[in-house]
């Protein structure tokens, strides 16, 4: 037994991947499991292991989490990452609730049907660069320090360098209006633990492909 | 001088509603600015006050926030209805995120073409019935006391009574085959708070009806159906 935290999910990004961004960036090892066939997935519910059928699943501290709300706010809470006290936290959450509505349009990107994609990838550009990246670059340059809550690096900065490069590979140029953000991310990618999670070979996984929707469909097919 | 908070919103459920819930289980009062028309919703947009364009946004302590979420567990603290540490507050989130998932396909509900209501009331009922209640049917079997985490009143509990009541609405027995939420319900209903805000004329807002989804599509020009998921 490791006691490394365990992840199951699919072998793709999905909704397990700001888990993982959060604990590399803690610098936290840990294992996955991945589901590819629905006999798994099957088993694992009639196991009694997913509280409402569902993973993400991380097992860790002798908890079977799930929800990727709690799981998050769990590994920022458990390794500092939740700022100082409960308005930095508040700050926090409304930031990451905030980047979490802009990837939940990414999440459900390749899930929509062909003649819709043109559309949704113009909603994505037009969020990001009117309502979302915005703000950040506004709060960046008010107080002009490195991280976006109390001068101090936080589970905000992982989940938005997390969002500007997921938003880049669909906009490679999106960042071109702001001049913060940009400094931003080369801080942020320049940090050891995350440095690392940039690397060829680390867990990070590769944008969604068609292999990696029909895995979905199939596994999850009820 | 403190100031009680103050919540804009529609003068109805949508998101707001769970944040009203919690207030008034913490028995804190509020005050409330709803939002009628296009115009009032553009003043709030150019004053700068929605750090990304949306509602609801409630002023407390000194902060205008945003994100149903945010709200809800800076209030769960403040009020002390997080639980005692990290694992408590890690079950509570969870438990949390069903009731809102539950909670979600009931609130999309008014927005739906007609004949997306239909195949989504049995969606809502079969997600209650074979996914939700039975996890918290289990959760206060296997304890045995009164609250679903740590034996203390916490935001789940409130979260997951307002679930129960919201499909109840849809259907109201669907409480029969789960005995340990039934005495939940009556409990946490007692419980002097709640039950101020379960009587006429406090601000627990009404079932949805076409008068609230006119005045959403009217005041953020979303005259499009929402689609089931």
């Amino acid at each position: 037994m490791s006691g490394k935290p365990r992840l199951t999910y699919l072998n793709g990004r999905g909704r397990m991947e700001p888990i993982r961004w959060l604990l590399a960036a803690a610098g936290v090892e840990f294992e996955e499991v991945f589901l590819q066939t629905k006999e798994q997935y099957d088993k694992l519910i009639k196991d009694g292991v997913l509280l409402f059928q569902q993973v993400p699943l991380v097992e860790i501290d002798g908890m079977k989490m799930v929800q990727t709300r709690a799981i998050l706010s769990y590994i920022a809470g458990k390794y500092n990452l939740y700022g100082k006290d409960l308005k930095e936290r508040a700050l926090i959450d409304m930031y990451v609730e905030g980047i979490s509505d802009l990837m939940q349009m990414i999440l459900m990107f390749p899930f929509s049907p062909p003649d819709a994609k043109e559309k949704n990838l113009d909603s994505i550009k037009e969020k990001a660069t009117n309502r979302y990246f915005p703000v950040f670059e506004k709060v960046l340059k008010q107080h002009g320090q490195d991280f976006l809550v109390g001068n101090k690096f936080s589970w905000a900065d992982v989940q938005l360098i997390e969002a500007i490069l997921a938003v880049e590979e669909k906009i490679p140029a999106v960042l071109s209006r702001f001049p913060q953000l940009q400094a931003f991310k080369t801080k942020m990618s320049n940090m050891p633990t995350i440095k690392k999670f940039l690397q060829p070979g680390s867990p990070r996984k590769p944008p969604p492909d068609d292999h990696y929707v029909e895995t979905v469909l199939k596994v999850f097919k009820r | 001088m403190s100031r009680k908070p103050k919540l804009y919103y529609f003068n109805g459920r949508g998101k707001m509603e769970s944040i009203r819930w919690l207030l008034a289980a913490a028995g804190v009062e509020f005050e409330e600015e709803f939002l009628e028309t296009r115009e009032q919703y553009e003043k709030l947009l150019q004053g700068g006050s929605l750090l990304f364009q949306q509602v609801p946004m409630v002023e407390i302590d000194g902060m205008r926030m945003v994100q149903t979420r945010a709200i809800l567990c800076y209030i769960a603290a403040k009020y002390n209805l997080y639980g005692k540490d990290l694992k408590e507050r890690a079950l509570i989130d969870m438990y949390v995120g069903g009731t809102d998932d539950l909670m979600g396909f009931i609130m999309m509900f008014p927005f739906l073409s007609a004949e997306d209501k239909e195949k989504q009331c049995a969606v809502i009922v079969q997600k209650a019935t074979s996914r939700y209640f039975p996890a918290y049917e289990k959760v206060l079997k296997d304890h045995g006391q009164d609250f679903l985490v740590g034996s203390n009143f916490s935001w789940a509990d409130v979260h997951l009574l307002e679930a129960i009541l919201m499909v109840e609405e849809k259907k109201s027995d669907v409480l029969s085959g789960f005995p340990q939420l039934q005495a939940f319900k009556a409990r946490i209903s007692s419980i002097p708070t709640i039950k101020k805000f379960l009587e006429p004329g406090s601000q627990r807002k009404p079932v949805p009806d076409d008068k609230y989804v006119e005045t959403v599509r009217r005041v953020l020009r979303m005259y499009y159906d929402l689609k089931a998921n």
